[in-house]
């Protein structure tokens, strides 16, 4: 995709008064890269996609979209956020709208596009998301799965550079998982620019270009995710992936008649 | 009971029941305005104006109608030297009460709706005023509804201590009535009904509305 | 202190008066709210019973609170009661009986609203644990009811301290009708003591009434976390 701009942090520091979140921390995601976020709970990596919407004020360092500077109290902060699609944990849509409302409200209002075409736009990215036939239907009509799916599309109705997605299957139930997770794989085909935070283990080594492991506000580690998955460098990496998996309890032997 | 005699106080209690609505709606629909004003300058925290308010909603939550209405129209003039009529004194009297309410119940609903439904818009490049607008308020609306249709009905009930400012409403003519011609139980059978025509239909309304909003639209 | 009219409440013992007045109004709220904090209290609970006929009496009575205002219910006994009746009922006892007519109906529906408020599973994990149904309403009900309740009624008591006003107008000498007594008497010497003396039974009113708003606040602030 052409024109799309690099996200620089440098020495992003972010804290909550004398709880430091986030602490020095510099990164640069490439046009075209998808950028998985993991790490334990409380480790700052939902802070950091918020800080990169501009949702936090930040204590030090600076977010630079080429640039332009990400500031949540800065005039222009709305016309660069147009520019960072987010998708949050909980599926977030207006109750008081139909889905393709939710879908063709930001376009229409903020980008004052026309409305035909706005709405035709958004029917194509619910076609997209497999959920056309929700059209008019009200929020709280659809299921968990179903609502993440087009809070997605509400995202990409207002064609982001960069995508940056908080947990988004965290709140959901297991078996609808997948359907989510299945249209960010179909996006990272496509070659969208998205920064991850997940817990989805199998997914992130699906999605990612580049893994990176953030704890007490840093970066401790990170690489490709064939080379992280099977064989991390640092002792906390391995037992951060450790946590996710349980030692048998008991032993079996299968048994021949 | 004297059916002559009640037909014979219809119109006089009809025309006081006119005067009543009209108090009532203009003040209802003040209370309204004043209350979505005032709520948003609490809610934005306006410098100055947010104390005012503050001081404003306190002051009238915590006196009865009867001393405002009173202050307003017997002791404001002797000091400002100059006065308006008891019925623009009611109309405004009932807004300024129902506006304490009024925006009592709007900050409420402003404070319900989720956080990060303002973070979401956010996130989707509006602008503060748009979030306000488009997200916002509308829920707010529809989350205090019920407290808005509370306070209609307060505010219509209040409506009977006007008599104390010599506006010759409902109340005014019952006791006027009694006081000539001694019917009291024909009196006090058309002041209920008066008082039902008025305030039964505010009621009805506001239980469908109210069941519409819970179960049916959006209500999640 | 002559332009706002304040001097009046220096001369003589109008001051003292004017806080006998208050008094009436202050005694009558009492009453009355203690009765309606007791009788709302059964009649709350009454209200949670299947019963087709206790709910049928119970939603007449709580309509009649809802809509009628408490000014008519007051003409109504007042003067009605006086004629129907053939008795003769003093404003002061008609106050106390609309009010706590009122409160009652009013209390009664705060206690259903908060009993209800407890979701079922609170009692279905109480009885899962093998409380008997008097432990679980002791236990695990009633104290998260309470609070709920608490603040509310407070809120009552303020909403029935400022209806006391409309005795007034059934003519018992509380502190309005006191205050315009001493206007009355006063017009010529002090015309402006009008301003001072409907000022300060608003002040009076809101210094009774605001701290005890300001109670309700802060518990239902404090136990609503």
């Amino acid at each position: 995709m052409a024109n799309e701009g690099v996200l620089r942090i440098e020495k992003l520091r972010k804290q909550f008064g004398d709880n430091v979140v986030i602490d020095g921390l510099d990164l640069t995601v490439q046009p075209g890269e998808v950028v998985v976020v993991i790490g334990p709970s409380g480790c700052g990596k939902s802070t950091l996609l918020r800080c990169i919407n501009g949702l936090e004020e930040i204590q030090g360092g600076r977010i630079l979209l080429d640039d332009d500077e990400v500031d949540g109290r800065s005039k222009n902060i709305a016309q660069i956020r147009q520019r960072l699609g987010m998708v949050f944990q909980s599926y977030d849509l207006f109750p008081h709208k139909t889905i393709i409302e939710n879908v063709t409200l930001s376009p229409i209002v903020v980008q004052k596009r026309p409305k035909d075409e706005a709405i035709a736009e958004g029917e194509a990215l619910l076609e997209r998301v497999g959920l056309l036939d929700k059209r008019d239907d009200y929020p709280r009509q659809l299921s968990g799965g179903q609502k993440q799916r087009v809070t997605i599309a509400r995202a990409l109705a207002m064609k982001p550079e960069i995508m940056l997605l908080d947990e988004i299957t965290a709140a959901l139930d297991p078996e609808m998982v997948h359907e989510v997770l299945d249209v960010i794989l179909d996006l990272a085909r496509e070659g969208k620019t998205m920064i991850i935070v997940t817990h989805e283990m199998s997914f992130a080594r699906a999605v990612a270009d580049r893994v990176i492991f953030l704890e007490g506000g840093r970066i401790v580690e990170e690489g490709i995710p064939e080379q992280f998955f099977t064989n991390p460098k640092t002792e906390r990496a391995r037992a951060f992936l450790h946590t996710f998996e349980f030692a048998a309890v008991r032993s079996h032997v299968a048994q021949e008649d | 009971m004297d059916f002559a005699a009640m037909a014979d106080y219809l119109p006089l209690f009809t025309q006081a029941m006119w005067l009543t609505l009209r108090i009532g709606w203009v003040g209802i629909l003040g209370s309204l305005v004043i209350g979505l004003v005032v709520a948003m300058i609490t809610h934005y925290k306006v410098p100055v104006l947010y104390q005012i308010s503050l001081f404003y909603i306190e002051l009238y939550r915590n006196t009865p109608l009867l001393i405002q209405l009173f202050f307003m129209y017997f002791a404001l003039p002797r000091v400002l030297g100059f006065g308006i009529n008891a019925e623009a004194c009611g109309m405004l009297g009932l807004a300024l009460l129902g506006g304490a309410y009024m925006a009592e119940s709007f900050r409420s609903g402003l404070e319900a709706v989720e956080p990060i439904q303002t973070e979401s818009a956010l996130s989707l490049g509006m602008t503060n005023s748009q979030v306000m607008r488009y997200i916002v308020l509308p829920q707010a609306v529809s989350l205090s509804v019920q407290s808005f249709v509370a306070n209609i009905i307060f505010l219509l009930k209040e409506t009977s201590v006007f008599s104390a400012i010599s506006l010759m409403d409902l109340m005014f003519v019952a006791k006027d009535l009694i006081g000539l011609y001694y019917n009291t139980t024909e009196c006090l059978v058309l002041l209920v009904i008066f008082y039902l025509i008025i305030i039964l239909p505010v009621s009805i309304i506001g239980t469908v509305v109210e069941r519409k909003l819970r179960y049916g639209a959006f209500g999640s | 202190m002559e332009l706002l009219g304040l001097d009046v409440l220096f001369k003589g013992s109008n001051a003292m008066r004017l806080l006998q007045g208050l008094g009436v109004a202050v005694e009558i709220s009492v009453i009355s709210v203690v009765i309606s904090l007791v009788l709302g209290m059964l009649f709350g609970v009454f209200m949670t019973w299947k019963n087709p006929v206790a709910r049928v009496i119970s939603r007449i009575y709580l309509e009649i609170v809802r809509i009628m205002p408490q000014l008519v219910l007051l003409f109504i006994v007042f003067f009605g009661a006086t004629r129907a009746l053939n008795i003769n009922i003093s404003a002061e006892l008609s106050s106390i009986i609309v009010f706590s007519f009122w409160g009652v109906g009013e209390m009664g529906d705060l206690v259903r609203g908060s009993l209800e408020s407890i979701p079922v599973h609170q009692y279905e994990s109480a009885a899962a644990l093998g409380m008997t149904k008097g432990q679980i309403y002791y236990h695990v009900v009633i104290p998260q009811a309470v609070r709920r309740l608490i603040p509310m009624s407070i809120n009552l008591v303020t909403r029935m301290i400022k209806t006391t006003s409309l005795i007034l107008m059934i003519g018992v000498v509380e502190v309005m009708k006191v205050g315009q007594q001493i206007i009355e008497a006063n017009r010529m010497a002090s015309p402006n003591a009008v301003f001072g003396i409907y000022g300060t039974i608003l002040l009076l009113y809101f210094l009774v009434c605001w701290p005890i708003s300001m109670l309700a606040r802060h518990l239902e602030k404090k136990w609503s976390n």
